[in-house]
């Protein structure tokens, strides 16, 4: 057993470090009030090669494993949720199934330009009638000479307004009342598809959350992404990676808050002393430490497991669920021990907190983690 | 060009310093490459990028460097030297320039780029005292270097103030802030470190006897500078506050 981290995860932890702190966090409180998608660290972060991180060097990517993307996505998330979530998704729910499941013209096409930062990765599984049902989808599509004829609405999709193709799921045929679901590439620019931004969120300001309306798309036929019909299996496949980012986001989050709490803990006087000589304060303090460690080793098992091609689906969804509920806990108790200044956004700790929320809901809300959990433990 | 980078392990800025029997205890302490040498590194990886060549980086030091010396090569240095120190008792800049001069007695080289200081100890003499031992020009403090042929035309930072400088290669030069920004290691920088050529050499290596490195230096006492106590401010009109101040200089801290 070795709990070391390489020493290429010790030198890509202190460079996204570097990264994060210089380059993203200056910006985060007013990209939160703007909404402004960080475009320029995108672009930044294409010329570190971060973009292609686990993927194949043929493709223009970095090689990297898994635990590798966990550190970037920690690190990322400290600094800034909406460019956290927005990483995230580009690899594990935009570039993995293509890396997965699409031919090896497919990569060339879809999977070379989310490497080298030209485009970002989405995924379109959510729909307006389709959540934690995912495979209530009612989006259609129907072969119709060499092409697939696409009708549907996609709702809660990240990136696709920078994506250049988005993987979509759809109906393309039913035996009985069972449905055949598949996923299938679709051209961002593609005629008939409009993409828009409708929603006011809670958080996560900055990150691109879109709606994508379908009406007629026509696609080639070979735009089918792996086998007809294996688009369930497909998604299940993709979110289980993307449960590792999601579980490394809210321990990047949790960190954040954490350490920013810390600091006010030990400045903040009130009865003559700081806040951080109160054990009442202590305790909290303690328990978000070890919530945090906790949370952590948890995604890193989860990733190891992946990276050394062992089943991690439980270990997924535990990591997800614990990271996520412990980095609200956490960002709760942050907000209370900033007390009034905590509610007041200039010191970012409730911006954690609305941020983080999502985490408990995207990717698999809490009760479908527990759902999957118990899959696995045979119940 | 040969390009040569001589780099040092160093604590972290933010670091709080603890004193531990008589010594500065590095506990749990988290390492960097000193910042100036990143300036250095930074400069050589542009030299070497317009210029040809290739960039070795050096660094006298304990096995640990070698963390730091990945990170260099991360950035883009072509290969790595860890010149084992461990055996020489009292090390000191005088132990580390003698070594570092009998490591490039047998090398060619164009340019030698140092950090101007190191972030721990300060001294600035490593730079000075090889280029001295070495027989060759030396120009410190430098916020710009462009080379044409054999000739190099520098800017140094004298004390707020630039100078001009053109000195002729082989030449040692140290780094001085804003002397360029230092790149981030990319990833496929970090991926491709591992494989680089890092050689790791002891003092008999070098033809060098621990004994004839010994420091030349005798540390007498080891203390943090006293607790900064509260400011005190003056009150009364300018003259008061003067006179009161100059007494306070005479007869409390007793500088004047
Ligand atoms: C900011 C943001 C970004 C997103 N990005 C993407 C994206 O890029 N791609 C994508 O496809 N989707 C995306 N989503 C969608 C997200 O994955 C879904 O919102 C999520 O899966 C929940 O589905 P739902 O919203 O339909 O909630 P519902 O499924 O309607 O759930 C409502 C509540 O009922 C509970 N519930 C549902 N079924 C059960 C059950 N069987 N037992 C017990 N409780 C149950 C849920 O846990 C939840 O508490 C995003 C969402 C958000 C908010």
């Amino acid at each position: 057993m070795d709990f070391e981290l390489s020493d290429e995860h010790r030198m890509l932890q202190k460079m996204m470090r570097e990264f994060a702190d210089a380059e993203v966090a200056p910006g985060a409180i007013e990209r939160d009030r703007t909404g402004v998608f960080p475009e320029d660290i995108f672009k930044k972060l294409g010329e570190l090669g971060v973009l292609g991180l686990p993927f194949p060097e043929e493709y223009g990517g970095g090689g990297a494993d898994t635990i590798s993307f966990v550190i970037a996505v920690e690190e990322l998330s400290r600094a800034c949720g909406s460019t956290g979530i927005t990483y995230s998704a580009h690899i594990s729910l935009g570039g993995a199934p293509i890396h997965m499941f699409g031919t090896e013209e497919q990569k060339r096409k879809y999977l070379v330009p989310l490497c080298t930062g030209e485009a970002l990765g989405a995924f379109g599984l959510t729909e307006p009638g389709a959540g934690s049902d995912a495979g209530g989808t009612e989006t259609s599509a129907v072969e119709d000479g060499g092409e697939w004829v696409i009708n549907g609405t996609k709702c809660f999709i990240t990136n696709a307004s920078y994506a250049r193709a988005i993987p979509i799921t759809a109906v393309t045929g039913r035996r009985g009342s069972k449905k055949e679901i598949s996923a299938i590439i679709v051209p961002a620019d593609a005629e008939g598809l409009t993409i828009s931004e409708p929603y006011e969120k809670m958080g996560l300001h900055a990150s691109n959350t879109t709606e994508i309306h379908l009406e007629n798309v026509r696609v080639p036929k070979e735009n089918l992404l792996g086998r007809r019909g294996e688009g369930f299996k497909q998604f299940l496949a993709t979110l289980d990676g993307g449960r590792i980012g999601i579980g490394a986001m809210a321990v990047g989050i949790a960190q954040a808050a954490y350490e920013k709490t810390l600091r006010y803990a030990k400045i903040r006087r009130q009865f003559g002393t700081s806040l951080s000589k109160f054990q009442a304060i202590q305790f909290k303090l303690a328990d978000m430490a070890m919530k945090i460690e906790l949370a952590r080793l948890m995604v890193y098992k989860a990733a190891w497991l992946k990276d050394n091609g062992k089943n991690f689906s439980k270990e997924a969804a535990m990591c997800k669920l614990y990271a996520s509920e412990a980095c609200m806990e956490i960002c709760r108790e942050a907000i209370q021990i900033h007390g009034g200044n905590g509610y007041m956004r200039e010191y970012e700790v409730e911006r954690y907190l609305r941020d983080a929320k999502l985490l408990e809901i995207g990717e698999g809300t809490s009760e479908v983690q527990r759902m999957v959990i118990a899959r696995e433990i045979g119940c | 060009m040969n390009i040569y980078v001589l780099m040092k392990r160093t604590f972290d800025t933010e670091e709080k310093i603890v004193i531990e029997n008589g010594c500065i205890s590095d506990d749990g302490v988290n390492f960097i490459i000193n910042p100036y040498d990143e300036f250095a590194i930074e400069e050589a990886i542009r030299l070497r990028d317009a210029h040809g060549g290739e960039v070795t980086v050096v660094t006298v030091g304990a096995e640990d460097a070698e963390k730091e010396l990945r990170t260099a090569l991360a950035m883009g240095c072509d290969r790595a030297v860890l010149i084992n120190n461990e055996d020489v008792e009292d090390g000191d800049q005088w132990s580390t320039a003698e070594i570092l001069a009998a490591y490039f007695k047998d090398k060619e080289f164009d340019v030698i780029l140092g950090g101007n200081v190191s972030n721990d100890n300060g001294t600035g003499q490593i730079g000075p005292r090889l280029a001295e031992k070495l027989g060759i020009p030396h120009v410190s403090t430098i916020v710009k270097i462009e080379i044409d042929g054999d000739k190099a035309t520098l800017e140094r930072d004298a004390e707020g103030d630039i100078e001009i400088i053109e000195a002729s290669l082989p030449l040692l030069v140290t780094a001085q802030q804003g002397l360029n920004e230092p790149r981030y290691p990319s990833l496929p920088g970090i991926m491709k470190a591992k494989k680089k050529p890092l050689e790791v050499l002891e003092l008999d290596d070098l033809d060098l006897d621990e004994d004839d490195v010994s420091g030349r230096t005798e540390t007498v006492e080891v203390f943090l500078p006293p607790e900064k106590g509260a400011g005190r401010i003056l009150e009364g009109d300018p003259d008061t506050q003067a006179r009161e101040l100059v007494r306070l200089l005479r007869n409390e801290a007793k500088v004047i």
